[in-house]
């Protein structure tokens, strides 16, 4: 019994939905701000994102006539239930490395993909030609940085020779943090990329496409289901860099300079990926696939041959 | 309470759709207008989004011709409530010049409920954030509605 209020307790609150939710929108704002900034503007209030998430949340929930409702309304969820595991493993495994159980990095790898496919069911069974637009791009985008993304986590595995996130922290207190690594450094950029792509920023938004195809496999939702997609993107703002730097900067230290290294790894992530969001166009999906195939899969590949000579 | 809070965010949230029913594009240049960085409105949280099913707001411009008129029921029906139609322009607010063209009903109310009016042929920028300011309730009204008829006009010249 106390074991399952524990688990509830970590999943709905502490590491998981409430806390990183939170979180998530607060760097939301982080992002509309610096995107602001660069656009010489002033940018919204730090409340903003919070604000929206009621607003839509008090919307009425339209579903379109003819859309299928149950991969329509269950699409958001799955998404968000994704999101809250990966966060919760994340956080579990920084605080405690023991909590760690086998497999679990490959889990992450697993429930990572749950986003997207929430967005390909719930775009597909939408039945708005837009829907269907954003839904065969994003299968795409998928096809195309799936592939250096688990090279590059398959790098890790292969350095520090385990599959728990709990020893992998754990290698990198004892030999040093692997983006050290000629290896590990390489992984950890093509990381970078594919988490680009993971979040749907420019140059790699093509599944969404505001000005193009009115929000892609977004297009069709409103109210509710609507703000449960926006703060499973707010989170993978979140987790998504915690999860790169668990992989590769090793554990957070929970004391005040420990806290501080972490939070300015962090802000260094997140704003090399604001960076190039707000000064890049948006790229063709051929070009991107190209992009991805041709140029970062050999680069992960060649970070995965490093790590299996020992380098 | 969460209805009570949820009418203070909305007045905070407003995304706006733009839809043209057959303006000169004046309108539409300076409602463009006031989304770029110089007038900057996401500071009051207004965003410009590209799908009805996201808009708080519908910006109308334009007299409503004839051809228009499903497509600007259809597009009201769309939009998720609660919403707010803001008539932006001269033509969107009573036909304009084109009151009684033959292709053209009139202007936005015709045809959908109207919550603000928005006059000017093109209103400013700042005429239509001062617009939205009001009606969302930030600054104070200035003005007060009159109406004005031909038979009316006629009495007030005789006396």
């Amino acid at each position: 019994m106390d074991e399952i209020v524990k688990g509830i307790f970590y999943v709905a609150v502490f590491p998981g939905l409430l806390f990183c939710g939170s979180v998530g929108l607060l760097l939301c704002w982080v992002d509309r701000k610096v995107t602001a900034r660069i656009q010489s503007r002033i940018g919204p209030p730090w409340y903003q994102c919070f604000i929206d998430i009621v607003k839509l949340m008090g919307k009425t929930m339209i579903i379109p006539r003819g859309s299928r409702r149950a991969g329509f309304l269950l699409a958001p969820l799955v998404g968000l239930a994704g999101m809250t595991l990966v966060s919760t493993i994340v956080w579990r495994v920084n605080i405690r490395p023991g909590a760690s159980f086998i497999g679990d990095s490959i889990v992450v790898l697993y429930l990572l993909i749950l986003p997207s496919l929430a967005l390909i069911l719930g775009g597909s069974s939408s039945k708005s030609p837009f829907g269907a637009l954003g839904t065969s791009r994003e299968m795409k985008m998928m096809l195309a940085y799936e592939l250096p993304f688990i090279i590059a986590i398959s790098t890790v595995i292969i350095k520090t020779e385990t599959i728990l996130l709990g020893e992998i922290v754990g290698f990198q207190s004892l030999h040093g943090v692997l983006i050290g690594h000629p290896s590990g450094g390489i992984a950890f950029i093509v990381c970078l990329v594919c988490m680009q792509a993971k979040l749907g920023y420019i140059p790699f938004d093509i599944p969404e496409a505001e000005t193009e195809i009115i929000g892609g496999v977004l297009a069709e939702y409103s109210g509710v289901s609507l703000a449960i997609f926006k703060i499973t993107n707010a989170m993978m703002l979140f987790i998504l860099p915690l999860f790169l730097m668990t992989l590769f900067l090793g554990k957070i230290h929970f004391n005040v300079k420990g806290i501080l290294v972490a939070l300015v790894e962090f802000l260094v992530i997140l704003l090399l990926i604001l960076l190039v969001k707000t000064t890049h166009p948006r790229l063709r999906i051929d070009q991107a696939v190209k992009f991805f195939w041709w140029i970062v899969t050999p680069a992960a590949v060649a970070g995965m041959i490093l790590a299996l000579v020992g380098i | 309470m969460f209805k009570d809070l949820f009418q203070r965010c909305f007045k905070k949230s407003i995304w706006v759709y733009h839809t043209n029913t057959g303006a000169c594009n004046g309108c539409d240049i300076e409602v463009i207008n006031v989304l770029t960085p110089y007038y900057d409105v996401e500071r009051f949280g207004v965003k410009l989004v590209g799908s009805p099913r996201y808009a708080d707001a519908l910006l109308v411009s334009g007299p409503v011709t004839r051809q228009i008129v499903p497509a600007l029921k259809n597009l009201y029906d769309s939009v998720p409530d609660p919403k707010l139609v803001i008539a932006i322009g001269s033509c969107a607010a009573g036909g304009g010049i084109w009151y009684d063209a033959y292709n053209v009903i009139g202007g936005v109310d015709k045809v959908l409920p109207v919550d603000f009016y928005i006059p000017g042929c093109p209103p400013r920028p700042e005429a239509i954030i001062h617009g939205v300011a009001v009606a969302l309730g930030l600054i104070e009204k200035k003005v007060a509605p009159i109406t004005l008829k031909d038979e009316g006009f006629e009495k007030w010249m005789k006396s």
